[in-house]
C-alpha cells in the first residue's frame, strides 16, 4: 500500500478501445499533440497513438530546439519582430520557390504568435540570449529542446482526459470513397480494431524505413545515417498512397546533412552533427575534393552537404582540418582524428596517404590567404584550382592535424499527402476526404518543396496540428450522419 | 560531458550549463566545479534526448551526483574520514546510537535513575541533568572541530576547482550568491520548479529545502541568544516560552520538522534513475535533523514532566552527533555548492566586463542555424 502510495501518479490511465472515439489521432509528436490538444478542447473524445515506447515517444519532435512564427514585437523570448512578408521571403528563398504558395501564406499567417498558445499548454521558452544571435528575433527556443516541450504536451493531454496509448503500431486504415471509418492497430494490450468518427495522421515522413529509401536511392540508402526517431517508417503514408491519396513532393528530397560517420543508425540527434566543413577541405573515398567548401555561409549551406555526400563513392567523405581551425566551429561528440601528418592522417581514416598529400599540397599552393573572418564571405580563397574553395580558404600546414568521417544523415523525407487549406487529405481524384486529415511531416512536403530552415518544420506541425485537431473536431460536431 | 556540450539544449536550465560551455575539454577541476554547481533539479534529465535506454544512456544529473559525492570524499579531514563515506548512512546512523546511548547512560550512571526520570523546573533546570561544564567543553570542542574540517574542505575544494585564495574575497559575488542561496534560484526553474520527486514540475522540494535551510539557522540564532543570555547575562536556561532562544527555537524546530519530513517523503517517492549513490548519507542527515528539530520541540512542550530528564538526554545526544557527522556528510552540500556558486558568479562577473562569454555564445548561434 505505501508502495502504491509512492507510486502515485505514475501511471497512464487505462483506454478502452472497445467503444469509439470522436477523433482518432495516428502518431505522438509535435503535430499530433497540438490536433489531439485542439480536438480535446473542441470537446471531442480523443485517442492518441504513438508508436514509440514511451521513453522513445515524440517522434523527431524529440529531436527539435526551436520554432519559427510571425510575431510583431519581440518579447522575453524573441528579440525582435518577424512579420509574415519577411517569413515568405525566408521561405521563397530556401525553397527556390518550390512551395505551394496558398498553404506556404496560410501556415506563415496561422504562425502569428504562436508561442502564446503553447506556453498555454506548458511549453515554456529559453529567454533571448545575449550577443548577436540572427536566429533569437525569428525563432522561440524551447526550454531544454523539443523534448522538453513534448513532455510538457504530454502532461497537459493526459490532464485533459485524452486516451494516450504508446507502443501501438496502426496497420491499417478502413477507408471507404474517400471516407474513414476504423482503424486496425496492434499495441502491447490490443490487437484489433479501433472505431472513430475522425481520423489525424500526424505519423512522420518514412526516412526510418531504409527498404522504402533504396526505392529511390539503391544500395547506396544503406549507408544513409537516421538522424532522428527510429520509428517513423511511413506506414501510414503508405497505406493513404495504396488507399488512393494524392502524394506531393519529390521521394528523393529530403533534410539530409553531413553527419559524423561514427554516428549510431538512429536517433544520433544534434551532437552528431559536424561544422568543420567551411574551415578545410572535403575529400572522397578517393582523397579528392568534390564541393566548393566556402561557397556561403555555414548556416546557409549546411543543409546540402548530406546530398553531397550521398553522391560521393560508397556515401563517405572526410573533412579535414588543420590545429588553427579546431577551435572555431561546436564541438560535436566524437572528438576527431588526430595526426601529426597529412600522410599519418590519411592512414588513420584509411585513405591513400599519396593521394591525399598531393591534394592538400595542390590545395595549399592555390590559396591566397586575405583577410579571415567567419561571419562574412571573406576573401580567402584559392586560384588556380578546377574546383575552387571560395571564401575561409587558408592553407593545411599547422599540425596537428584533425579528420573527421562523414556520412549522409537524413532528417526527414519530403513526399507526403496533398491537403487543402483544413489539412483535409486530397484523394487522387482530386475530392478532399471528409474525415481524413494529416499534419507534420507526412503533410510537410505540401509546403517544402526542397530546401529547410530552422525552426520550420515544427511551425507547419503546430500550425497545421491545430488546423486538423479544429476541422476534425468540426467534422465530428457538424456532421449530421455521426457513426 | 561531451555530449552535453556537442548539444547545449539544456543552457536555459541553471549555470552548470553556461560554465561548461565556456569549455571545450574538461579537466578534473572542471568536473569538481561543475559537479558542486549542480543543484540535481533533473530538468536536465527528463528533457535529455540521450537518457537511457538511448544508446547514449546519458545520465547527466546522476554522474553529477557521483562527483560531487567524490568530492565530498576527497576532501574529508583527516584522511582516515574518507573511508567511511561508502557507508555514510550506516556511520551516521552509528554515530546517532552510540551519542544517544552514551548520553543516556551517562547522565543515568553518574546522576542516577532519579535524575534522568523526574521533573526538574526552575533556574539551572538543566544543568542538574547534563552539566554546565559538559555541555561547554564538549560542544565548543566539537564546534572548533567541525569548523577546521569544514574550512580545509572548503579551501581544498576552492583550490581544487582551478580559484585562487584572494578570489574568495570578492565581496560583490558574495552578496549576488547570497541572493542565489536564500531564493534557491537554480530549484525555481524560472516559476515553474523543478522535476522532483519525478518529471512533473513542483515547488514543493524548494519550499521544503529552504524550510529546512532557515530552520536551522533560527535554532543556530536561538542557540547563540541562549549563549549570550547565559554568559553576558547570566541569565540560566530554561529560559520562559516568550523569550527570544524559545521562539526562535520553536520557529526553527518546527520548520526543520516539517522540511525535513517533507524531504524525506519526497525522497522516498523520487524518480530513482537519475539519482546519485547517495541515498544513505541523504536520507541519514534528514532523519537526524529531523529527529533533533522533533526531540527540541517535544523537550519544550514536556519539559515540566518526568520526561523531562530523559528527553534532555536524548536530545543533547542527538545534537551531539549531528555535529559530529556534519562534516561528513551531506552537510557538506551547503558549503561546496556555495564555493561553486560564488565561484560561478565571480566567473560571470568578470566575462561581463570583458566579453568572453559572447564569443562563445556567437559561435554557440552559429550552431544553432542548423537545428531541427
Amino acid at each position: 500500500m505505501l508502495k502504491g502510495w509512492l507510486r502515485r501518479g505514475a501511471g497512464d490511465g487505462a483506454v478502452d478501445f472497445s467503444q469509439g472515439f470522436d477523433v482518432l489521432v495516428i502518431g505522438g509528436g509535435n503535430a499530433g499533440l497540438c490536433a489531439a490538444l485542439t480536438a480535446r478542447e473542441a470537446g471531442c473524445k480523443v485517442l492518441l497513438l504513438e508508436s514509440a515506447p514511451k521513453d522513445f515517444r515524440g517522434g523527431n519532435s524529440r529531436h527539435t530546439r526551436n520554432i519559427r512564427y510571425v510575431h510583431e514585437r519581440g518579447n522575453d523570448h524573441l528579440t525582435g519582430p518577424y512579420e509574415e512578408e519577411e517569413f515568405w521571403n525566408d521561405l521563397v528563398a530556401v525553397t527556390g520557390g518550390q512551395t505551394d504558395e496558398h498553404l506556404a501564406r496560410l501556415t506563415i499567417r496561422h504562425s502569428r504568435n504562436l508561442g502564446g498558445w503553447m506556453q498555454a499548454h506548458g511549453c515554456r521558452f529559453q529567454p533571448a540570449m545575449r550577443g548577436t544571435l540572427q536566429l533569437a528575433r525569428t525563432n522561440a527556443f524551447f526550454l531544454g529542446g523539443g523534448k522538453a516541450l513534448i513532455n510538457a504536451y504530454y502532461r497537459v493531454a493526459q490532464g485533459c482526459a485524452i486516451g494516450v496509448v504508446y507502443g501501438a503500431e496502426v496497420l491499417d486504415l478502413e477507408i471507404k470513397s474517400g471516407r474513414f471509418s476504423e482503424a486496425l492497430i496492434a499495441a502491447h494490450n490490443f490487437s484489433g480494431r479501433v472505431r472513430a468518427k475522425s481520423v489525424v495522421l500526424a505519423s512522420g515522413g518514412f526516412q526510418a524505413n531504409l527498404e522504402w529509401l533504396k526505392q529511390y536511392w539503391g544500395p547506396s540508402a544503406d549507408h544513409f545515417l537516421i538522424r532522428g526517431t527510429p520509428y517513423a517508417k511511413g506506414r501510414m503514408l503508405r497505406v493513404l498512397l495504396d488507399k488512393g491519396a494524392l502524394p506531393v513532393g519529390d521521394p528523393r528530397q529530403c533534410h539530409a546533412v553531413a553527419i559524423d560517420a561514427r554516428a549510431p543508425k538512429f536517433d544520433g540527434g544534434i551532437v552528431t552533427r559536424l561544422d568543420s566543413i567551411p574551415f578545410g577541405i572535403v575529400v572522397n573515398r578517393d582523397a579528392a575534393r568534390f564541393y566548393d567548401e566556402g561557397e556561403d555561409l555555414w548556416p546557409r549551406r549546411y543543409a546540402i552537404w548530406g546530398r553531397l555526400v550521398a553522391q560521393q563513392p560508397e556515401q563517405i567523405a572526410y573533412s579535414i582540418i588543420d590545429s588553427k581551425s579546431l577551435g572555431l566551429f561546436l564541438p560535436s561528440v566524437f572528438p576527431p582524428l588526430e595526426a601529426p601528418s597529412i600522410r599519418e592522417l590519411a592512414v588513420k581514416l584509411g585513405l591513400n596517404a599519396g593521394a591525399l598529400e598531393t591534394t592538400v599540397d595542390e590545395f595549399n599552393r592555390s590559396v591566397r590567404v586575405g583577410t579571415f573572418d567567419t561571419n562574412r564571405l571573406d576573401d580567402c580563397r584559392t586560384e588556380g584550382l578546377a574546383l575552387q574553395k571560395t571564401h575561409w580558404a587558408r592553407p593545411l600546414d599547422t599540425p596537428p592535424f584533425y579528420g573527421y568521417p562523414l556520412r549522409p544523415g537524413i532528417t526527414f523525407t519530403y513526399q507526403g499527402v496533398a491537403i487543402n487549406e483544413k489539412a483535409q487529405v486530397i484523394m487522387k481524384d482530386g475530392v478532399a476526404a471528409s474525415n481524413i486529415f494529416a499534419a507534420g511531416e507526412i503533410m510537410s512536403g505540401n509546403i517544402l518543396g526542397r530546401g529547410y530552415m530552422a525552426g520550420f518544420g515544427m511551425t507547419i506541425g503546430t500550425v497545421f496540428g491545430r488546423i486538423a485537431g479544429k476541422e476534425a473536431a468540426s467534422y465530428v460536431i457538424d456532421d449530421p450522419r455521426g457513426s | 560531458m561531451r555530449i552535453c556540450n556537442a548539444c547545449r539544449y539544456c543552457e536555459g536550465f541553471c549555470a552548470v550549463f553556461p560554465a561548461m560551455e565556456l569549455r571545450r575539454t574538461f579537466v578534473s577541476a572542471d568536473l569538481k566545479y561543475l559537479a558542486n554547481l549542480c543543484h540535481d533539479c533533473r530538468d536536465c534529465y527528463y528533457a535529455c534526448q540521450y537518457a537511457p535506454p538511448h544508446e547514449f544512456s546519458l545520465n547527466f544529473p546522476k554522474s553529477l551526483a557521483e562527483l560531487r559525492l567524490e568530492t565530498y570524499r576527497e576532501f574529508a579531514w583527516p584522511k582516515a574520514m574518507q573511508r567511511l563515506f561508502p557507508y555514510n548512512g550506516l556511520t551516521v546512523l552509528l554515530t546517532t546510537l552510540l551519542s544517544v546511548i552514551g548520553m543516556v547512560a551517562g547522565v543515568y550512571l553518574l546522576k542516577g535513575a532519579s535524575v534522568l526520570f523526574s521533573a526538574h523546573v526552575g533556574e539551572n533546570a538543566f544543568y542538574r541533568i547534563v552539566p554546565y561544564a559538559f555541555i561547554i567543553l564538549t560542544f565548543s570542542a566539537v564546534a572548533v572541530f567541525i569548523s577546521a574540517v569544514l574550512l580545509v574542505g572548503v579551501r581544498c575544494l576552492w583550490l581544487e576547482m582551478g580559484a585562487k585564495t584572494k578570489e574568495w574575497f570578492d565581496l560583490r559575488s558574495h552578496v549576488r550568491t547570497l541572493g542565489d542561496v536564500v531564493r534557491l534560484r537554480y530549484l525555481g526553474g524560472g516559476g515553474y520548479g523543478c522535476n522532483y520527486p519525478n518529471d512533473r514540475f513542483s515547488m514543493l522540494r524548494r519550499w521544503f529545502h529552504q524550510m529546512m535551510l532557515f530552520g536551522f539557522l533560527l535554532c543556530l540564532v536561538s542557540t547563540a541568544i541562549a549563549a549570550t543570555y547565559e554568559h553576558l547575562f547570566h541569565w540560566h536556561a530554561p529560559y520562559p516560552f516568550t523569550s527570544w532562544p524559545v521562539l526562535t527555537g520553536t520557529l526553527g524546530g518546527l520548520a526543520l520538522l516539517i522540511g525535513a519530513g517533507g524531504s524525506f517523503i519526497l525522497k522516498l517517492r523520487m524518480d530513482k534513475t537519475p539519482a546519485g549513490p547517495s541515498q544513505g548519507m541523504d536520507l541519514g542527515f534528514i532523519l537526524l535533523l529531523f529527529t533533533t528539530s522533533l526531540t527540541g520541540l517535544l523537550l519544550l512542550a514536556l519539559r515540566d514532566t518526568s520526561a523531562m530528564g530523559l528527553l534532555l538526554s536524548i536530545h543533547m545526544g542527538l545534537v551531539l552527533a549531528l555535529f559530529l557527522t556534519l562534516p561528513y556528510g551531506k552537510f557538506l552540500h551547503s558549503f561546496y555548492r556555495y564555493a561553486a556558486l560564488l565561484l560561478k558568479n565571480i566567473q560571470e562577473s568578470r566575462s561581463d566586463s570583458g566579453n568572453r562569454t559572447r564569443e562563445e555564445r556567437g559561435q554557440g548561434d552559429a550552431g544553432q542555424d542548423s537545428q531541427n
